[in-house]
């Protein structure tokens, strides 16, 4: 074990759940790996003197001339603003960046962030007044600018804050994915959709490249309670730039590496090779918190009751001379066995993260089948949706599908589509679709 | 869980039934529960006492033999002059041939054996090489006189440390630096036992383990379907200070469903041995010494939970578990001890006279039966019914050891087993048949045939047995079974 003393890593700590028995030639291992960090955090939340970790976070607010329709938006917003800047602790470097078709610094300015303390923190929020709405939206450049001003500050967990009410007009898709291409590994986003004006995808993308979460703030007065909380759980943050790293056998290949809860996140194609058989998977920051990851890799069979070690997965932190810090490491196996009672049992937590992998997919394909007018195909994905989530216990976003369809029965998964359905409550569902709950103990 | 019986204590003369051919000699009324920590407390002091003095016991030092530091049991390897502790003992002969017949025919008569006036010491099969990596298993040896084991284990240290050239083989076979897979030829081997290359699992020293002493054997496998082995065993022989021979099998069988079960089984098989050894030889009554030993093993295995803690911030649930069944003979009479599921069966040589079970499990199935609740048949058909409701670990409920004491009328072989084996052998009459007619004089043989019928019948469980002949078999000094 590498010593965790003389920094504020928290623990990590990593089980594998799985059924490792195959039948004779199978091949397709399946594993979930819980990752649980504690420990970190022990400061309380205030600074550490000297050392810990440092966090600098810039806040970018949609500053588009829609955010003044109606007027409350764009009031909330900055009210929203300033309850985050509230909540930073001392010591942590921020900045207010304005988002429009360009990104303009509200403070502190001079392509530099400021130290919170109480004098910088009522300076930020008299700035904040001077926020008007007006120009249209290019969401590339507000986060080409935050990873300037993050890059500026010397810190180790970066973050970012971004609002917006609209879809991403000003700029070309392209340059959007050039940003994200930019800023991703270099800090970690959470993007908030205010209104019913803004593209879902849009902005899931942001927060699933930059590992951040997305969410719809369907009323603009629930604005300031959700960033006072975004900005606590940056705040929470002990530790970033944690890899997920895959160790498999020669001949093995990896099906897939998703993050299964809290959401789901496929991380498959955003594997860096470190090694012939070792890869690397971002997974951001980390503090006092547990994800699940469902690995699926296949391996070449082995003979009847022979044991093969089918991954290895750990958890691992750049240090800066290039060697890596392993914070933990779980052990997924393969046992080749003729006993079909043996292989043919599916480990509950892996069936319960493939239902709920589905369940994400089947809210998705439904909602899309629905907007194109496919009503047939609509009813049958929601209805397999009702049906999974209610098997699973998953009451949020049951609660989420009943707004949208009439559920007949949910144990069958039998819907019928509700004639009228706000936009919020579909944005909301869409949104919300990658949410997991944990398997039930 | 439901609690421990209260009337559990008066389990073994239930585990005898009136129609076996022993007689249930009780334990000694006074020794009843009240008497139980006044027990547990003697055979630990006895423990400690005797290991002191001995400074050997089999695996488990707790003095180097390169320097004579002292160490903990837990140590890997000696503070002071840094020799590999977990190195088995130097100077021992290449492995025994799965294939070699047990040295039945050199094995005296039982009287001869009995013999009190002769049996001051006696030798011991030797360890095989390449000592287990965790905890030291199925060995465990003292000599008889007090005064005599302090030179014995001088004469330990000083071929320990005289025997370099073989402690560096040794290091090699054991593969600390530069293993390379069995699967694949390419790949070197990880600190977990597998290919850094192909993944593939490399041999383990549990997998498949075999001891034999003079006067008992036993045979511990991973069987068919389990990716490793939980169980375990310790055998163990002594000198009662009347100058007669203790010889004990210990069989351990780690709850799979807790935390480290293979460390835990291994643990109190060790820690089990050890003490009841110990209390035999300090003059206390076999019931006395396996009521203490059971305590002992309780202690090893509640220590594994109190160490794993500070590690992991997240509290373990499933504290280390085992069972735990134990027989030792002890001139005319032989004690079995239990705390489980695991059991001891009592086979004669004569096969007309009947065999019989003398254990009764600590299970779901065993209480609903002894409680009138359900039909014997209508209970094991329960799929709680292996479920076990007593057992060794930080978590148990109430430790509460069963003891009973025998005396057959004629020789046979006490079976101590697991429920890998005794799940296709249930019946006294079933385990007589599997268990063959020379069983007593060739044990080692009659332990790899009773593993046979196990894996034959489809090996689903970790198999470990132990087989005992009675009266003790035991050679003197001098007639040494090389």
């Amino acid at each position: 074990m590498p010593s965790l003393s003389k920094s504020n890593v928290p623990q990590f700590s990593v089980d594998v759940y799985q059924n490792e028995f195959l039948p004779e030639g199978g091949r397709e291992v399946n594993a979930i790996v819980t990752v649980t960090a504690t420990g970190g955090g022990t400061s309380g939340g205030r600074p550490l003197p000297g050392g810990g970790a440092t966090a600098g976070v810039v806040v970018m607010v949609d500053c588009s001339g829609s955010m003044e329709y109606p007027p409350t938006k764009m009031r909330n917003a900055r009210e929203a603003t300033a309850v985050a800047i509230d909540t930073l602790r001392d010591g942590v470097s921020f900045a207010v960046v304005a988002g429009t078709h360009v990104a303009r610094e509200v403070y502190p300015g001079g392509g530099r962030m400021a130290v919170a303390d109480a004098a910088t923190r009522a300076q930020a929020k008299q700035a904040l007044r001077k926020l008007t709405g007006g120009g249209g939206t290019a969401i590339g450049t507000w986060l080409r600018l935050a990873e300037q001003l993050l890059s500026s500050a010397d810190v180790s967990i970066r973050h970012g804050i971004l609002l917006t009410d609209g879809r991403n007009e000003h700029e070309k898709p392209e340059d959007l994915r050039a940003a994200l291409d930019l800023c991703a590994g270099r800090f970690t986003c959470d993007a908030r959709g205010v209104g019913t004006d803004w593209e879902v995808k849009e902005l899931t993308g942001i927060a699933s490249a930059l590992l951040g979460s997305a969410d719809i703030v369907a009323d603009p007065a629930g604005l300031a309670e959700d960033f006072r909380s975004m900005m606590e759980n940056a705040m929470g943050k002990e530790v970033a730039d944690v890899a997920l790293r895959l160790w498999s056998p020669q001949g093995a290949e990896t099906v897939f590496v998703k993050q299964v809860a809290p959401t789901v996140e496929d991380l498959t194609a955003r594997r860096t090779e470190v090694g012939p058989l070792t890869g690397d998977y971002p997974t951001g920051s980390w503090g006092d918190e547990s994800r699940d990851y469902h690995v699926c890799v296949r391996v070449r069979p082995a003979a009847l009751r022979q044991e093969m070690l089918a991954a290895r997965v750990s958890l691992v932190l750049p240090q800066p001379d290039g060697t890596v810090q392993v914070l933990g490491q779980g052990l997924v196996r393969a046992v080749w066995t003729d006993d079909m009672a043996a292989s043919t049992r599916i480990s509950p937590q892996v069936a319960h993260y493939t239902g709920q992998a589905e369940l994400a997919q089947v809210i998705q394909q439904g909602l899309e089948a629905r907007k194109a007018g496919d009503l047939d195909s609509a009813t049958a994905k929601l209805g397999r949706a009702v049906q999974l989530a209610s098997a699973s216990g998953n009451e949020d976003t049951a609660k989420l599908l009943a707004k949208v369809v009439d559920v007949v029965d949910a144990a069958s998964g039998t819907v019928r589509l509700k004639s009228k359905v706000t936009d919020t409550d579909e944005r909301t569902l869409e949104t919300r679709s990658t949410k997991t709950v944990r398997v039930k103990k | 869980m439901p609690p421990l019986p209260e009337s559990a204590q008066s389990a073994p003369p239930q585990a005898a039934p009136a129609a076996a051919p022993t007689q249930a000699r009780t334990a000694d009324p006074a020794t009843g529960t009240a008497a139980r920590p006044a027990a547990a407390e003697a055979g630990a002091a006895g423990a400690e006492g005797a290991t002191g003095a001995a400074g050997a016991a089999g695996g488990r030092l707790t003095a180097c033999p390169g320097c004579g530091e002292p160490h903990d049991p837990e140590d890997r390897f000696c503070g002071a002059c840094g020799t590999d502790l977990a190195a088995p003992p130097p100077a021992a002969p290449p492995p025994p041939a799965p294939a070699q017949p047990a040295p039945g025919p050199v094995a005296p008569a039982p009287a001869e054996a009995a013999d009190p006036a002769d049996t001051g010491s006696f030798h011991l099969a030797p360890p095989r090489p390449g000592g287990d990596e965790t905890l030291p298993l199925g060995f465990s040896a003292r000599l008889s006189d007090p005064g005599e084991g302090e030179e014995g284990a001088d004469d330990r240290a000083g071929e320990a440390g005289g025997s370099e050239e073989a402690e560096s083989q040794t290091a090699e076979l054991r593969g600390g630096r530069g293993q390379v897979c069995v699967a694949c030829g390419l790949g070197g081997v990880d600190a977990d036992g597998y290919c850094e290359h192909c993944g593939h699992a490399q041999p383990r020293q549990r997998d498949h383990q075999e001891k034999e002493l003079e006067g008992v054997a036993a045979v511990s496998d991973r069987g068919l379907r389990h990716h490793r082995n939980e169980d375990a065993f310790a055998l163990a022989a002594a000198s009662l200070p009347d100058g007669s021979a203790a010889v004990a099998a210990v069989v351990c069988d780690g709850v799979s469903t807790a935390h480290r079960p293979d460390d835990a089984s291994a643990a109190a098989a060790a820690a089990g041995s050890e003490s009841l050894l110990a209390a035999l030889e300090g003059g206390a009554a076999a019931d006395e010494a396996m009521r203490g030993a059971l305590m002992a093993a309780f202690e090893a295995v509640t220590a594994l939970a109190e160490e794993a803690r500070p590690r992991t911030a997240v509290p373990r649930h499933n504290a280390p578990a085992c069972t735990y069944v134990s027989a030792v003979a002890t001139g005319p009479v032989f004690t079995v001890g239990w705390i489980g599921d695991s059991r001891a069966y009592w086979v004669p040589d004569d096969r007309a006279l009947p065999a019989a079970r003398l254990t009764e499990d600590d299970s779901w199935a065993a209480r609903m039966v002894a409680a009138g609740l359900m039909a014997e048949a209508e209970a094991y058909a329960d799929e709680r019914a292996h479920a076990i409701t007593g057992w060794l670990g930080a978590d148990a409920v109430e430790v509460d050891p069963h003891v009973a004491a025998f005396q057959p009328d004629g020789p046979g072989v006490i079976v101590v087993c697991t429920d890998g084996l005794w799940n296709y052998a249930e019946s006294p009459a079933e385990m007589a048949e599997a268990v063959p007619a020379d069983a007593r004089t060739r044990p080692l043989a009659a332990a790899r045939a009773l593993l046979g019928v196990a894996l034959d019948g489809g090996g689903h469980d970790n198999v470990t047995v132990a087989v005992l002949p009675f009266p003790a078999t035991v050679a003197r000094a001098g007639t040494t079974p090389a």
